[in-house]
């Protein structure tokens, strides 16, 4: 669809203001506003938050950043939650309980720890229901809220307050869980991994994307945290470019089964650049550690070959 | 004009809801709850009602679907058993602390473990002080008729408080008997509709629910849902009274069945309410002041107002059909206890947890406990300067075998 990207940026008003508490250098905040930038401004949303760090900076009684609707009950449960909203539109729409001309959008945001992790069964039967519901993870990559415990996503080696990068034990020993690509295995109609890079671009069309696809959607946006991965606050852009020219976050599409990469780094970067200017991978670059770095480059190769491999596959023609 | 008809606890129950159609129904199987989403999902299939069914894949979302169901705006429902309610545990304080006057249909099953599907009330004596009205039903038909009064009970302005109606697993949500039950539109008429003050879908009045709640405010918030759990009594009252007027049939904080000139009373919920009226008629039939006070309100609870129906007994035995692992007794004597002696009601007490797991109790059990009764009040009766006694051993087990 065409539109002017200037102009959604310039001139459309946020729909999440600021004032809320997340703290300087974070990437969701911006995710969040870029997200609902891409509902349209005579629609109505309603956001359902799991308990975390984004909950918690926004809503707290009695101010809240969310100009929309915007609901919190647990840590779990955002998406049964929103769910249950979502079932509540539609049978008071079907009964003539709301105004037949209004349209309302139903987003939930959970971060990793929240989605990838004791979340996950709430968000798959919401998925598999068939909600038409977007489901937004904010991955940081472990649990920030609660002072950098090691999540499901918490990338191998990284040093969290779970897996300390010790004498014995250097980091988290486990490479970590590809969300997206289990959301496709729910033969969603659209699932997107990306990212808050320079314009937004990406993250703009891709939200607008899944919020007007019709059906369970899920989008899955890397967010980085300067307290748990330890990088410079003014550093956060680049810390997402790094993450995308090396290939450690892809950024692709799954419409209805079929894959697209939607960036293809013209020289891909070695994964030391991503790994170098955060302090939870410092342990990798003493010498005789060189076996991790090996190990994690291997694992992003292995990683986006198998997304080449699946956006061929998923494109042929009989 | 009522209709006479015959149906499980569990049918009634789904009868209920179709008859108040509510427009998000969110539930997960579970024994032996698991009929009334079956029943009722057979009424969405076949258009009888306009309710959204969500399957959902757990009780904990479940509750959760149904807390953001209320929130848009919608009114909801639910129904589990045991296990299910453990899982939704969280949930149920959430839905309490958030005000949404959600209606659970909780079909009493002794919570694991080890594993037993049968009835107790563990179930429900886990949630008792999770801010939910509670009612309890003996049979089909008082499950039937408080799911009816649910509605009005707790989206009323000074409530605004979710709602569960207990009935014992098996005993009679599978029992059929007889019930009679009301005309659609006369149920129609009494629940009415539901117009939240603030809700998600009002694109006119966005508003956010269920905020990180500080030292600031996070006592007075609590301290308002007590508030409402008194308000609560009033409106029960009301209600009640006004269904009569519908259904002929007599609702009140707790039901007293030859109570008034009895000496030695039962006090007992749901279904053994029955079993201990077969068991009062036979012994006032031998003469012996028997009588039952049956609990239907347990949440708010009718302290004084027990206190004071209980206050010319001679003996009272409260029967608990849960254990509170305390070593000092079970919620139900406890809070019977505790209310007559903050009232000044000084009559010699014991308690008696029974039926654990499904356990049969029969009316020779209960027989068993007025004859033991008749003991405590003849104890009480040698003190001829009127001190009281004190009963030895008060927390006892009815029908656990010893050897």
């Amino acid at each position: 669809m065409p539109y002017n990207h200037k102009e959604v940026i310039a001139n459309r008003p946020s729909r999440f203001t600021s004032g809320h508490r997340m703290c300087a250098g974070c990437g969701a905040p911006s995710v969040a506003r870029m997200i609902l930038r891409a509902v349209k401004p005579e629609d109505h949303a309603v956001i359902a938050g799991a308990t975390g760090c984004m909950e918690v900076s926004t809503f707290i009684y009695p101010y809240t950043s969310w100009t929309d609707s915007f609901i919190h009950t647990a840590f779990e449960c955002a998406g049964a939650t929103l769910s249950g909203a979502e079932a509540a539109y539609k049978a008071m729409k079907r009964q003539g309980k709301l105004p037949e001309e209004k349209n309302t959008k139903f987003i939930a945001f959970g971060g990793d720890g929240g989605t990838y992790d004791i979340g996950l069964q709430s968000l798959s039967g919401a998925m598999e229901r068939g909600h038409d519901m977007v489901y937004v993870c904010y991955d940081n990559g472990a649990y920030m809220n609660t002072g950098i415990q090691r999540s499901s996503a918490t990338p191998k080696f990284a040093d969290t307050t779970t897996t300390p990068a010790g004498s014995v034990v250097p980091g988290k020993m486990q490479p970590r869980k590809d969300l997206a690509k289990i959301m496709v295995g729910h033969h969603l109609p659209y699932v997107a991994q990306t990212i808050a890079l320079a314009n937004y671009k990406d993250l703009y069309e891709k939200s607008e994307k899944a919020i007007y696809t019709e059906g369970a959607c899920f989008l899955n946006v890397l967010a980085p945290c300067p307290r748990g991965w330890g990088y410079n606050t003014e550093d956060l852009m680049q810390i997402n470019k790094l993450a995308v020219d090396t290939c450690y976050w892809p950024l692709y599409e799954v419409v209805d089964g079929v894959y697209k990469i939607t960036y293809k780094p013209a020289k891909k970067l070695p994964i030391e650049e991503f790994l170098r200017p955060q302090k939870r991978f410092k342990h990798m670059f003493k010498p005789g550690n060189e076996w991790m770095i090996e190990e994690f480059q291997k694992e992003v190769d292995a990683r986006w070959q198998e997304l080449l491999d699946l956006e061929e596959i998923t494109n042929k023609k009989d | 004009m009522g209709i006479r008809e015959r149906l499980s606890g569990n049918e009634a129950a789904a009868i209920a809801m179709k008859q108040i159609n509510p427009d998000v129904v969110a539930a997960f199987p579970i024994t032996p709850s698991t009929e009334i989403p079956q029943y009722f999902s057979s009424f969405v299939s076949n258009g009888q009602v306009d309710t959204e069914f969500v399957a959902v894949e757990s009780e904990h979302s479940a509750m959760s679907a149904c807390i953001g169901a209320q929130s848009a705006g919608a009114r909801a429902m639910t129904a589990t058993s045991a296990n299910g309610l453990s899982l939704m545990w969280e949930m149920i304080y959430i839905a309490s602390s958030l005000r949404l006057p959600i209606v659970m249909s909780l079909v009493n099953r002794a919570v694991s473990g080890p594993l037993n599907i049968h009835n107790d009330h563990s179930d429900a004596m886990g949630v008792r002080d999770a801010g939910w009205i509670m009612l309890f039903s003996e049979n089909n038909q008082e499950a039937y008729d408080n799911l009816l009064m649910a509605h009005r009970i707790a989206e009323h302005k000074d409530v605004q408080l979710p709602l569960m109606v207990c009935q014992d697993g098996f005993i009679t949500s599978h029992s059929i008997e007889n019930i009679e039950l009301l005309e659609d539109d006369i149920v129609k008429k009494f629940v009415g509709s539901y117009k939240p003050e603030h809700y998600l879908l009002n694109d006119k009045e966005p508003i956010a629910v269920g905020p990180l709640d500080l030292q600031a405010y996070l006592f007075e918030h609590k301290a308002q849902q007590a508030i409402a759990m008194k308000n609560a009594k009033k409106v029960i009252k009301e209600v009640s009274e006004e269904f009569k007027k519908i259904s002929g049939r007599k609702y009140e904080f707790f039901e007293k069945y030859k109570l008034d000139d009895a000496e030695m009373v039962i006090v007992c919920m749901n279904s053994t309410a029955g079993t201990t009226k077969a068991a009062v008629d036979e012994l006032r039939a031998q003469g012996i002041k028997a009588g039952l006070l049956k609990v239907r309100m347990f949440r708010p609870f009718p302290a004084e107002e027990i206190a004071e129906a209980l206050k010319n007994a001679k003996a009272v035995a409260i029967l608990d059909k849960a254990d509170s692992l305390n070593a000092a007794g079970g919620a139900l004597y406890e809070d019977v206890t505790s209310g007559m002696f903050i009232n000044n009601v000084n009559v010699p007490t014991v308690n008696y947890v029974y039926g654990i797991g499904g356990r049969d109790t029969t009316v020779a059990d209960i027989k068993s406990v007025y004859k033991d009764l008749e003991v405590i009040a003849f104890e009480q009766s040698k003190q001829v300067d009127g001190t009281k006694i004190k009963v030895e051993n008060p927390y006892r087990y009815l029908g656990l075998r010893t050897k």
